[in-house]
């Protein structure tokens, strides 16, 4: 059982950002994934989930063996256990972070079947309580004027929610003040669990002292060219990535 | 790939047709000749023919509106439309006695259901005649007057005359003065001085031949002190020929007293709705329009108040979802005739696709006046990139201690939101419908319950047949 990304390759228009690239993360695992800006991190997130304006030319993603390119719509591919906390989270105007919660739960019901209003408010209360989201927040517009780290929070609190199979957690700990990074750390690091994979997307070691991750990768260009243990980490951070290249080059 | 279903055959509840034969038929096209027909086969008095007639003189010399609203209308062919189709103009008054062939529609439409359950009394129109209109005992014992139009001519001749054609005249435009023409149907309603209608009287308007223009008319007159709430729906089928929906409704609120009406209207997309609806509010007294478009081809439609006495009050809520193909003209009407006078107009519109809205405003607060105020707010929605929507608010305001107050907004859903709703495992048309029904969610609350869940389904159809 895994996340298993095979020779992906995708584009926009007709310029190629995902270049081959390759992964697989068994569950039960938290893998990271560093790399410059714009080398295709969060590209990969998107294309995953499905979004409308990349193409896949080439490759697969196999969710436990499931083809996700099989699945046309985002939402069959989330209904199969993806999850993503997206980098820059978009703002739903008019629809509350209740309705929209409920929404996608009532969305994973048999037909006929009505979620259960008491239990999905106490369910949401507890997980926003474990975040430390004010509950008030269940009667705003999902991330309409949120601050960066209020919709941050905001991507964790649906996460924890919908239960998910595999999660990529774009830049999760960008723009959490130092307080939240490690309550936000800590909502993930509950969800930690033999049933789930989780990829984290991040450019600092710090969130990785928290959420401690079983194997680093680093993506340059749209590939993945490198793996190590979480020491790898230490030394992007001490080192930054030039000695990557570096190293790819005298490899070639 | 996900597949649907053809969604074009059930997206909508109203997407039905039976065959019922009419025993009374005016045949296609307009002349001097179909007025006769009507007015033969409905008994109507001499006056009410010379006012026919005189109205199908003004209709038509008076011009199609192009020079102001849609082209389409050009597309409206009125020597290809029939004009009167009933099966008899006498309503029954218990459903057993409706003819089968109509009462399976309206029981499939959940009409009878409704009326058991919370509405004080019903009329039901089938193409050019109300095949049942009834009320509750105690309604009827309290005074209050709930008929269909002929019948309350007929019966109520004294009320009738001295209101009917007084708020709309005939030539206020050229489908008033259609509607003059063929009018039939339609409700006749009055309430007593003092009498509180607790629940609402609802009329549900069903088109079921093609080629068909239906011209109800309505007029309510709520006296001094009273106050009722009247909802009313219509469907028809989808037919591939153009259908005309064409009415006239008039509310009279003496002083004090209070007028709700409803509208929840979901035509097929070949329908032309054009409708003219206009309140006269007396001293204190409060016409309320509620206004949900939904569905059609082309609605042009403007509710309207004419506050005319000290401290009356007016109120249009409107919504429109244009849908792909659609256009939504609608909008409201303000005339402050007299001091004090307040009025509020609150719309929404919501435009999907290739879908078209547009909000026509107007605002009339005269020199002389105190102490008027209105409050304009108009908010729109686009869902995807294609939509379009205009605003024409056309404010006059004279004199200095009169307030208007004017906001607007414009909210888009792109592609990119819907992406994001999805990932979350929300279907594309569940995400549409949150999104519009998070956009009309405060406007909604105020609509009694039965009838916000049913708007709410509707909603839910209209974005499952966008995607489908
Ligand atoms: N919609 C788009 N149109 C054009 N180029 C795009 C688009 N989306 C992404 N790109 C380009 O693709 C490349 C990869 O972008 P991506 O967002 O995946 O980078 P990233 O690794 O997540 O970077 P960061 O660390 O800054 O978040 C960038 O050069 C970016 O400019
Ligand atoms: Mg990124």
């Amino acid at each position: 059982m895994s996340l298993k990304i095979e020779n992906l390759h995708a584009n926009i228009g007709d310029r190629e950002i995902l270049k081959g690239l390759n992964l697989e993360m068994p569950k039960g695992e938290v893998h990271a994934i560093m790399g410059k800006n714009g080398s295709g991190k969060s590209t990969l997130a998107k294309v995953m989930a499905g979004h409308p304006d990349y193409e896949v030319s080439a490759g697969q993603v196999l969710l436990d063996g499931l083809n996700l390119f099989e699945m046309e719509e985002p939402d069959q591919r989330a209904r199969t256990g993806l999850f993503v906390a997206f980098q820059y989270p978009m703002e739903v105007p008019g629809v509350t972070i209740a309705n929209f919660i409920r929404a996608a739960l009532q969305a994973r019901l048999p037909e006929g079947e009505e979620l259960d209003a008491v239990d999905y408010y106490h369910h949401l209360y507890e997980k926003m309580d474990l975040l430390k989201i004010d509950r008030k927040f269940t009667s705003r517009a999902v991330n309409e004027g949120f601050s960066g780290g209020e919709k941050k929070r905001c991507e964790i609190l649906q996460m924890a929610m919908l239960n998910p199979v595999y999660a990529v957690l774009d830049e999760t700990d960008s723009g959490l003040d130092i307080d939240a990074l490690r309550i936000v750390s800590e909502g993930v690091n509950a969800m930690r669990s033999p049933e789930r994979g989780l990829l984290v997307i991040t450019h600092y070691q710090r969130l990785l002292d928290y959420i401690v991750p079983d194997v680093v990768h680093v993506m340059v260009d749209g590939r993945i060219v490198m793996s190590g243990d979480k020491t790898l980490a230490h030394k992007l951070e001490a080192e930054g990535y030039d000695w990557v290249e570096k190293e790819l080059l005298q490899k070639a | 790939m996900e597949t649907k279903p053809d969604l074009n055959i059930d997206r909508s509840v109203g997407d039905f047709h039976y065959d019922v034969d009419y025993e009374f038929d005016a045949g296609i096209g307009l002349s001097e000749k179909t007025i006769d027909y009507i007015c033969d086969v409905k008994k109507d008095p001499d006056w009410i023919r010379e006012f026919r007639k005189e109205a199908l003189r003004k209709f038509n010399s008076m011009p199609m509106p192009t020079n102001w609203a849609s082209h389409d209308l050009d597309n409206i062919v009125f020597e290809n439309i029939r004009y009167y189709l009933s099966q008899g103009t006498q309503p029954k008054r218990s459903w057993d006695d409706v003819p089968e062939d109509v009462k399976r529609t309206f029981e499939r439409l959940g009409i009878p259901e409704q009326e058991r359950k919370f509405l004080a009394g019903v009329e039901a129109q089938f193409d050019s005649e109300a095949a049942y209109s009834n009320i509750k005992a105690a309604v009827g014992e309290q005074g209050v007057i709930f008929v269909g139009s002929t019948e309350g001519l007929h019966k109520h001749p004294e009320i009738f005359k001295k209101w009917f054609g007084k708020v709309i005249p005939t030539g206020d435009n050229k489908f008033s003065a259609l509607n003059s023409a063929v009018f039939s149907g339609g409700s006749f309603i009055y309430i007593p001085p003092g009498v509180k209608v607790k629940h609402p009287l609802q009329a549900y308007f069903r088109i079921n031949a093609e080629n068909f223009g239906q011209f109800e008319r309505t007029l309510i007159i709520a006296d001094e002190g009273s106050e009722v709430m009247y909802m009313e729906g219509c469907t028809a089928p989808k037919f591939e020929t153009s259908t005309l929906h064409s009415a006239v409704v008039e509310l009279v609120a003496l002083k004090g007293a209070k007028i709700q009406y409803i509208t929840v209207q979901n035509w097929s997309a070949n329908v032309f709705n054009l409708v003219t609806k206009r309140g006269l509010a007396h001293e204190e007294a409060e016409i309320k329009w509620i206004d949900c478009n939904i569905g059609s081809r082309l609605t042009m439609k403007y509710p309207g108040v004419i506050m005319k006495g000290r401290k009356a009050r007016g109120e249009v809520i409107s919504i429109a979802l244009a849908g792909d193909g659609q256009h939504q003209d609608t909008g409201a009407k303000m005339v402050h005739a007299a001091d004090e006078t307040t009025s509020n107009i609150v719309s929404k519109s919501i435009s999907l696709g290739s879908g078209r809205s547009t909000y026509r405003g107007l605002v009339q607060i005269g020199r002389h006046l105190k102490g008027c105020k209105n409050n304009t707010e108009c908010d729109a929605l686009l869902i995807n990139t294609e939509s379009r929507t205009d605003t024409y608010p056309a404010i006059t305001v004279r004199g200095k201690e009169n307030a208007c107050q004017h906001e607007a907004s414009v909210s888009k859903i792109s592609a990119e939101q819907i992406f994001y709703m999805q990932q979350r495992g929300i279907s594309k048309a569940a995400a549409m419908s949150l999104a519009v029904n998070g956009f009309v969610n405060d406007l909604v609350q105020q609509f009694p319950m039965e009838y916000s869940v049913e708007l709410k389904r509707l909603i839910d159809l209209e974005m499952e047949g966008s995607v489908g």
